[in-house]
């Protein structure tokens, strides 16, 4: 990955809400960050940091009401696709950028085989026949690793295991060659073994391929294997990003290493959990107006209660939203 | 899928002897004389006699045997003999109405198309309306539209065909004189005016009953649609790139229909049933006038063979529902 080279994917300020009747929710909190061609930037963060809602704003995939980008750019292509016409839009999704959900239980439409399903993106964005498309759509189940691919086009969801359905997923967002990849917790919801399959076919399929992916898991461990660079994600909002060794080697924000902490040791075993560090993460009932991890972090003080701390760059591609400086550690001057 | 019909169409056979073998006891049991309209004046023997004549003077068990064999086989072979010009039947005999002395399935012939007119046209007429508000409905939920739509809902729910149709009769036929106030069943169409009467008479029985259709229809259908729009799949097809009309109209449309394609064939029975108010009110002499006047002269042949011809379309509208979700959703295997 050549550094400095134009980013694909752009996102600046990035703001997110929920309108609910308790009031609005607010989601996703100024993050911004950019992708490089070919490279994979790893989101981590407890479940309900932000991250899903982060990608899903990006594709304009949230249902409205309630969900509502209220600011921000994201810069692809040469467009804000915030702002562009809906056909524009649709023509990048699924096409220039693929999407991998979580749960390949339901994220597969029960009452049509796979087959119409991968070919369906092929037809609109690639203008295949049906013919052509039904071709690709058996090459692709090939490149996702699924045996007998000609034969399973007729078969219908209920037919594949959770693996191969994730691995169909897989097959429909990569049906027409996206420059984006994004993949939100793509292996979350499988057993651990189809888990690590997953891992090595997206690992092998980016080599392959050469799209730059965005990784969404609240597993450091899987993101160590894999990823460029990691953004950290608590409260909706960005409080830690680095190249990949720099974050390991090196964390600065507390929740961050809260997060390492956790890490099982003996890798796949799921006996430690994020939910290990104290608390639960915050609703945000209100737009932050100091640090959202304040009340579980252990060195807190008075400015964490008063301010809302920005991302300050610590040199290396590196950057926290901490006051406190782990390097000489004490606060951080103004 | 095949095996499983015939499997369940052999099984229908025992349920059905089972459900004619009741209505026949109730009917059995059921104070009521046929002789009873007779003029007083006939003497008890005469009137012993014409009591015979019925078949009456036998017990049950001679004379449900004799309707079975008349209505499955006797009458069927009539059918043939008619269609085919074959001679099967040989002058068998036939169910016979008490009121009538005519063939029970010749007066259900006559009565049927008035009955298929008004109701099962307001049953398509219903269900081709309550789709499309059931889907807009769910598709803007909470608009202006879905709100009138609940609101229509409600009153086809809540106010019985007894009362909108007097009130639609008053109003159109009485204050406004539009519409005939009576259905007009020696009618025949056989050019556009008499075509555009025939609309004319049908609109209100027709609207009358689709209303409560409509209703139903299509609060399932919003129901499931509200059900389909929240899932993963239909996330999953707006990220692949689909078209809003596609997104609504193929994936969620598809998976709604499952569970609102039974409530349309099971609503097919009722809709019979709520005929026989609606063709008294509107003065329809089908099917349903057929049964209450049936019931009013214990014609009991009649009673029977009408109450029988519903239950075999309850037991079948059970089977098409069965074997469609069947077709529909691609989960359920049944062999
Ligand atoms: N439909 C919704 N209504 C209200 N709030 C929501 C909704 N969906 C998500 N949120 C809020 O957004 C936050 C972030 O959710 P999400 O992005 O799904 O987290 P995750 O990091 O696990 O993907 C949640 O904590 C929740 O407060
Ligand atoms: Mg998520």
């Amino acid at each position: 990955m050549p550094d400095g080279a134009l980013p694909v994917l752009d996102v600046r300020g990035l703001k997110t809400i929920f309108q609910t009747r308790a009031g609005d929710v607010h989601a996703v909190n100024d993050v911004s960050f950019a992708l490089k061609p070919g490279e994979l930037l790893g989101v981590v963060g407890e479940s309900g940091s932000g991250k899903s809602v982060t990608m899903m704003s990006l594709l304009g995939l949230l249902p409205s009401p309630p969900a509502q980008v209220e600011r921000g750019s994201v810069t692809f292509d040469g467009k804000n696709l915030l702002q562009v016409d809906p056909e524009t839009l649709r023509q990048v999704r699924g096409g220039k950028i693929g999407f991998v959900f979580q749960d390949p239980m339901t994220s597969l439409n029960p009452v049509f085989n796979v087959g119409n399903q991968i070919m369906e993106p092929l037809r609109k964005h690639m203008g295949l026949n049906k013919r052509q498309a039904a071709v690709r759509a058996k090459e692709l189940l090939e490149l996702v690793g699924i045996p007998d691919a000609a034969q399973r086009l007729k078969d219908y969801p209920h037919q594949f295991s959770g693996g191969m359905r994730q691995r169909v997923m897989i097959a429909i967002a990569l049906a027409c060659d996206p420059k984006v990849l994004i993949a939100d917790e793509p292996t979350t919801a499988l057993d651990v073994t189809i888990q690590a399959q997953i891992l090595d076919l997206m690992k092998d399929l980016r080599s392959k391929l050469g799209m730059a992916v965005i990784w969404i898991t609240h597993d450091l461990g899987v993101i160590a294997g894999i990823a460029d660079r990691v953004i950290v994600m608590y409260g909706g909002q960005v409080v830690e990003h680095a190249p990949v060794k720099e974050l390991f080697k090196n964390p600065q924000h507390p929740y961050t290493r809260a997060l390492l902490k956790t890490i099982p040791t003996i890798h796949g075993e799921r006996a430690a959990r994020l939910t290990i560090i104290e608390g639960q993460p915050p609703i945000m009932m209100d737009a932050p107006s100091a640090c959202p991890f304040r009340d579980r972090c252990d060195v807190a003080f008075d400015r964490c209660q008063q301010e809302n701390p920005p991302r300050y760059d610590l040199g290396n591609g590196h950057d926290a939203a901490c006051f406190f400086d782990a390097r000489t550690g004490g606060p951080r001057d103004a | 899928m095949l095996t499983y019909t015939l499997r369940r169409l052999l099984m229908s056979i025992p349920t059905l002897l089972f459900i004619a073998f009741v209505i026949f006891m109730l009917l059995e049991l059921a104070p009521g004389d046929p002789m009873a309209n007779m003029p007083l004046s006939i003497p008890p023997e005469v009137r012993q006699q014409m009591r015979e004549a019925l078949g009456l003077g036998e017990p049950w068990y001679v004379r449900f045997p004799l309707w079975l064999n008349q209505f499955f086989i006797v009458e069927p072979q009539y059918w043939i003999d008619n269609a085919f010009g074959t001679n099967f039947a040989d002058g068998a005999q036939r169910i016979i109405s008490f009121q009538s002395r005519s063939p029970v399935f010749d007066v259900i012939a006559q009565r049927l198309p008035q009955t298929l007119w008004v109701v099962a046209m307001s049953y398509v007429v219903g269900v081709l309306i309550a789709l499309p508000i059931g889907i807009i409905s769910a598709y803007r939920q909470y608009s202006v539209f879905d709100q009138a739509g609940t609101f229509i809902s409600m009153i086809g729910f809540s106010v019985p065909p007894f009362f909108s149709g007097v009130l639609l009769i008053v109003i159109f036929s009485v204050q406004l004189r539009w519409l005939p106030s009576i259905y007009d069943t020696t009618h025949v169409v056989n050019d556009w005016d008499s075509f555009v009467f025939q609309l004319r008479q049908m609109i209100m029985p027709v609207m009358v009953l689709a209303l409560q259709t409509t209703a139903q229809v299509s609060r399932y259908m919003r129901a499931s649609m509200l059900d389909n729009l929240g899932m993963d799949y239909v996330r999953t097809a707006r990220a692949k790139g689909m078209s809003e009309s596609v997104v609504v109209m193929k994936h969620v449309l598809r998976n709604s229909m499952i569970p609102v394609v039974t409530v349309i064939a099971l609503g097919v029975p009722s809709i019979f049933g709520g005929a026989i108010i609606t063709e008294q009110i509107f003065k329809v002499n089908g099917l349903g006038q057929l049964l209450i006047i049936a019931l009013q002269g214990s014609d009991i042949p009649m009673v029977m063979t009408i109450t029988f011809l519903l239950a075999v379309l309850i037991v079948m509208m059970n089977l098409i529902a069965d074997v469609l979700y069947g077709i529909l959703d691609p989960r359920i295997r049944y062999d």
